[in-house]
């Protein structure tokens, strides 16, 4: 039997919208939150169209999912990390991505974390277990 | 080693479904433990009892059903469930419906998480 508190990854890689891959892994995210265990989250490969500013899904008809990537701070998924290498290929800018959170104390907004593939890489080997949508 | 298994594609449109039961039989062979199976995303569509394949195929959910009955905890996510429309009234036997704190007990108590989707 494992010990509690262990290092678990949610890994984000699909595109949004196309499938309800990208929902229900915040889904994931949220519950894991609430567990005794280390969680991390990575956006990377088409999941980094996920933190593409300005995306709305009215016209879709569907209910979307970017209110819950901005309210991760507040469910207590903090450890939220994107490929700079996936954001390069896709075009989107560093700076352009979504906040998911802001600071209690500057209200500044807290956006996640890039780094490059070797650290994602890196910080993979160490976790427990890793959940891949 | 103990082993959790989670399935995120529907049965026979997507290949993943059918891997995760290869997988398990591998590992079984192998003499491994599957600590539980977790279904989700389309994944609970696994689940159903009223699938009827034609008689020569595969029959996905009974499978899933013989496997629950030798011990292994087979659970569907209740939101994706209700989602989709599988209940209790059309759950095949050996299968429960419960939250996804109890993918979270899985990973908790096995070894490895695998997942099989997309």
């Amino acid at each position: 039997m494992a010990e509690k508190g262990k290092k678990v990854m949610v890994t984000v890689r699909k595109p949004p919208h196309g499938s309800i891959y990208v929902q229900e892994s915040i889904e994931v995210m949220f519950i894991f939150a609430t567990y005794e265990m280390d969680l991390s989250v990575v956006f990377l490969d088409d999941g980094v169209l996920a933190l593409h500013a300005g995306q709305d899904t009215k016209g879709l008809g569907i209910k979307g999912f970017m209110a819950s990537l901005g309210a991760l701070v507040d469910w207590e998924v903090t450890n939220v990390y994107v490929d700079r290498q996936s954001l390069k290929d896709r075009g989107i800018a560093e700076d352009a991505i979504i906040a998911i959170g802001k600071d209690d104390d500057s209200g500044a907004p807290i956006r996640p974390k890039v780094l490059d593939t070797a650290q994602i890489a890196a910080m993979m080997t160490g976790q427990h277990s890793i959940v891949s949508f | 080693m103990i082993i959790s298994i989670l399935v995120l594609e529907g049965p026979y449109n997507h290949e993943a479904s059918d891997s995760a039961y290869n997988f398990i039989q591998a590992a079984l062979a192998k003499g491994h433990t599957i600590r539980g199976i977790f279904f989700y995303d389309d994944g609970v569509y696994n689940a159903t009892k009223l699938m009827d394949p034609p008689q020569d195929d595969r029959h996905i959910s009974k499978r899933w059903s013989e496997l629950g009955a030798t011990g292994i905890d087979m659970v569907v996510c209740i939101a994706a469930a209700k989602r989709r429309g599988i209940t209790n009234e059309v759950l095949a036997p050996n299968i429960r419906i419960s939250g996804l704190g109890q993918l979270a007990s899985m990973i908790h108590e096995s070894d490895r998480i695998v997942t099989f989707g997309d």
